[in-house]
């Protein structure tokens, strides 16, 4: 038996903070080696052409200059290989390290310097001539495919997802709703920029990269097959991430180059990117447009829905590879009973930066897209957007729900939920009524002021696995090894808690260690709102494994009996006597030194699916066409929170990345594929300024039935349906449903929306 | 690139002589010359605010600040904010609050404030909330570093 919870449910202080606040946190950047080269990309600035030449000798000339790198030099690299959904026909579209023949997009590595300074490298790097036979630019993906290379279409592939009868529904339906919807190019854009650390050590036969994140087991694996070397022989660390979000820790090149140089000339090799590398060459994410189609009846239930998407990739296909329209098409369905269904994704590529996942991949989409369905559905049929809704809402009793699709190797079952009720519970925290007549009142009065409702299905927790060690250290502290990464979510926490209680101790007095190659050999990492899931269940077996074994060696110890014994506070105590002999865990581990650990692992098939409703309440300026969100409300329900104020913090966080890609930020080009949006004062981050007042409800009506103490992950429900929620605000507040059309909604969009209404006659 | 000369930073007190370029900026001195990790670069040019330290009590982003242009001048830095194992009543308001997450950003927002809270104590509201939206943040959503910042200003004024 275990104790009861004593951490697991509450706010507890993070154990991550003190050295983050004390300045003693160790960054990529942080990280040097005695005797390091730094190395700096030379990318291309050229959206599409083939390399006439490359002119490296003047670089060469400059003293401290140690190497300088073509493709010529890693011609025996492999491109970088897809760690999910990698269909085989996207695999021709895999990114070299280093550009071989042709350039693809501004931001393109194309050659590297190594030099004892990363000042004298960056001079170097303008000494590089690049001959560039310049060739279009495809920057639309909407356009007719053409031309990749050689017979290869510029359409890397075509995924289809369907059930149901969809061309009997439409022909059967009482009417059609059709919209064309699309979606800016926003990415997670992490205050840290990305770095990678590699040395090597002969002696060992050991290659270290520092500045690992998210997936390092993947990307040790990986990097090893790539660089033809033992599994073993690579190891990865990672140090704390400043901020992931999906787009920091998969391979990129520069982490295989700075790997591959460190092997080659077997000195440190240090890369650190500067913030406009990151925004032309780290992974955009999001960019599609969609047409879609509804068949209702004449209540406005939904009898089927039709969608075509275009998915603009970039460039290259990433690691990602299909990931994003695959989750796009997957989960477009949401909360809703749609007895029919079929989406087909064009899988598009473009001269643009490559794209991969970003915080609620293929749901920031297809729930902008859904909602704005659902809002014009009401609008057809005469009724509120909340009361569309609910007609078309899956039943708590159809639970647990099988959509008929599937993604990410799994098929896509809903858990649990009881959507109906959490709509009820949203509009009563935003005081619905009131606020909805308070709106009226302003408008009346010449305001131009809405609020919109936006409702989602996430997933969390995918599996397949994951292992957890767990340990008595000497000190009688505890020390948790486990294969995940932290991005700065407060998984050393949440982690420790679960310990805690499955055991006995203070959560203060566990260590929890992740990203080490060397600790522990296998590992899933930190993506997809897996870790409190599948880490946290994987380490409530291990400490309820660790804590038999505890208490039987205690028992020995104090001839006793394991039955009788119970940790308490760190103690050894029985639990039939409320005084008598009690042993420390320290006193324990002495006794066996080194030899008290357990190890457990935990199999999940499926997905967990936490569910929400955002609330949205914007003032339009009718002069500049800016929008300001003046409240948002959002309820979440995660089946069970580890940490309530670390799930708040994450759907706050969260919510300011959607009001990001809902009004402000878009990385654009111009026609020819120059981007336009290369630093902060072009990309452009919510501030302070433009996060409002937030109100969060975090529910656990709907525990996961598929682990024992009913997790779901809450990283993504922050993000995603905030465009959808802005959008519908934004018709409301013009009065006109179906105005937004596409994001972000920039006050340029909105003033030619506004003023294109006043030239049909609207106010 | 041109010749180097010796200048001496005064970080949190101590005196590190350092050898520098005139290009090199205040943030890789302190960082890479003078071994303080703490205060972080996030876009060298001025916007994100991560490298803000406090020069002459003021707070400036060391990225636009050339390292030879602070010399004699007395800097300070995230390191040099708690007292001993004590920490200042700003880190501890962000602890509390949950005013991090990565942490990336949160000695800038740190240095920003502390400096703006020792020549302004009485600040208003508004006042902070536009000081603080001068810094980057992608993790938080901000409400609760405004909240930590507000509850600081609040223990600032009270010692």
């Amino acid at each position: 038996m275990t104790a009861p919870a004593k951490f697991v449910g509450r706010s507890v202080p993070r154990l991550e903070d003190r050295p983050l606040l004390l300045g003693k946190g160790r960054f990529a950047a942080d990280i040097s080696f005695p005797g390091q080269l730094h190395m700096r990309v030379v990318r291309s600035n050229i959206a599409h052409g083939k390399i006439r030449s490359i002119d490296t000798s003047a670089a060469l000339k400059l003293p401290g200059v140690h190497a300088v790198w073509t493709a010529a030099d890693v011609a025996h690299i492999p491109p970088i290989p897809f760690r999910l959904t990698g269909l085989k026909t996207l695999e021709p579209y895999r990114q070299p390290v280093l550009a071989r023949e042709v350039v693809r997009y501004v931001g393109e590595p194309v050659a590297v310097i190594f030099a004892e300074d990363a000042y004298l490298a960056e001079d170097a790097a303008d000494l590089i001539e690049i001959d560039i036979q310049q060739g279009r630019a495809t920057m639309l993906a909407t356009e007719k495919p053409g031309a990749y290379e050689h017979d290869r279409s510029t359409e890397a592939g075509v995924l289809q997802k369907a059930y149901g009868d969809v061309d009997a529904a439409f022909k059967n339906a009482h009417s059609v709703v059709s919209l064309e919807l699309s979606i800016g190019r926003h990415s997670g854009v992490p205050m840290e920029t990305r770095g990678a650390i590699a040395r090597y050590d002969e002696k060992r036969d050991i290659l270290e990269m520092h500045g690992a994140a998210k997936v390092p087991h993947w990307n040790r694996d990986t990097l090893s097959q790539m660089l033809g070397l033992k599994r073993e022989s690579v190891q990865l660390f990672e140090g704390h991430v400043g901020g992931g979000f999906g787009i920091r820790g998969e391979i990129y090149p520069e982490d295989v180059l700075v790997c591959a140089a460190a092997l080659k000339f077997c000195r440190p090799i240090k890369w650190i990117e500067d913030r406009r590398e990151h925004l032309i060459a780290a992974n955009h994410s999001r960019e599609q447009q969609h047409k879609i189609r509804a068949a209702i009846d004449k209540d406005g239930q939904i009898l089927a829905i039709d969608d075509e998407l275009f998915h603009d990739n970039g460039a290259y296909m990433r690691t990602h590879a299909a990931t994003v329209p695959d989750l796009t098409a997957a989960m477009l369905p949401g909360p809703y009973r749609i007895p029919a269904y079929r989406a087909t994704g064009h899988i598009r590529l473009t001269n643009k930066t490559p794209c991969g996942t970003y915080r609620a991949p293929g749901r920031y989409e297809s729930s902008f897209v859904r909602e704005r369905l659902l809002d014009a559905i009401a609008a057809k049929v005469g009724v509120d957007n909340v009361e569309i809704r609910r007609r078309n809402l899956i039943g708590k009793g159809a639970m647990p729900y099988a959509l008929g699709l599937d993604t990410l190797g799994t098929k896509i079952i809903y858990d649990s939920g009881d959507y109906t009720a959490l709509l009820d519970k949203a509009l009563a925290l935003a005081d619905w009524k009131t606020l909805q007549a308070n709106l009226e009142k302003r408008r009346a009065a010449g305001e131009k002021v809405g609020c919109g409702v936006a409702m989602f299905v996430e997933k969390s927790g995918l599996g397949p696995f994951d292992t957890v060690k767990i340990g008595l250290k000497s000190d009688g502290s505890i020390e948790v090894i486990t294969g995940v990464a932290s991005l700065g979510q407060g998984v050393e926490t949440a982690v420790a808690q679960i310990c805690a209680d499955a055991l006995g101790v203070n959560y203060s007095n566990i260590k929890v260690i992740h990203g080490q190659t060397d600790r522990i050999d296998k590992g899933m990492g930190a993506f997809a709102s897996r870790v409190t899931v599948m880490c946290g269940e994987a380490t409530r077996l291990a400490a309820v494994k660790l804590r038999a074994e505890l208490l039987e060696v205690a028992a020995e110890l104090m001839q006793s009996n394991a039955d009788v014994l119970d940790i308490v506070d760190e103690q050894i105590v029985r639990r039939d006597r409320s005084s008598g002999p009690s042993m420390p865990l320290a006193e324990l581990a002495r006794a066996r030194p080194g030899g008290l650990s357990a190890e457990a692992t935990f199999e999940s098939a499926h997905m967990v699916y936490p569910y929400g409703v955002h609330i949205a309440a914007v003032r339009v300026d009718a002069d500049t066409g800016g929008v300001t969100v003046e409240r948002y409300v959002i309820a979440y329900d995660v089946g069970k929170a580890v940490n309530p104020r670390l799930v708040e913090g994450q759907i706050a966080g969260g919510l300011a990345q959607g009001i990001g890609g809902a009004l402000f930020e878009e990385f654009l080009y111009d026609e020819g594929g120059e981007p336009l949006s290369v630093t902060f004062a072009d990309y452009l981050m919510p501030t302070a300024h433009e996060i409002p007042e937030l109100s969060i409800l975090v529910t656990e009506d709907a525990p996961s039935p598929l682990n024992p103490l009913g997790l779901k992950g809450a990283g993504e429900g922050g993000a995603n349906p905030v465009g959808a929620a802005i959008a519908s605000a934004i018709d409301d507040a013009l009065g006109c449903p179906g105005a937004v059309t596409r994001l972000p909604m920039s006050p340029q969009r909105l003033k030619a929306i506004m003023n294109q209404g006043a030239r049909d006659g609207r106010s | 690139m041109s010749a180097k000369s010796d200048i001496t930073l005064t970080i949190n007190g101590r005196a590190h002589a350092i050898h520098v370029e005139p290009r090199r900026t205040l943030a890789d001195a302190i960082r890479e010359d003078c071994g303080q990790t703490g205060t972080h670069i996030g876009c060298e040019h001025g916007i994100c605010g991560a490298c803000t330290v406090i020069v002459d009590g003021e707070p400036v982003r060391s990225c636009l600040m050339f390292a030879v242009q602070a010399a004699g001048k007395k800097i300070r830095t995230v390191e040099g904010l708690a007292n001993g194992d004590t920490l200042h009543p700003m880190q501890q308001a962000f602890m509390d609050h949950h005013g991090l997450q990565c942490g990336f950003c949160t000695p800038g927002f740190l240095m920003l404030a502390v400096g703006v809270l020792e020549c302004e104590p009485d600040i208003s509201d508004d006042g902070l909330l536009d000081v603080l939206s001068s810094n980057l943040c992608r993790c938080t959503g901000y409400q609760n570093i405004i909240k930590a910042v507000r509850a600081a200003a609040k223990a600032m004024r009270k010692k």
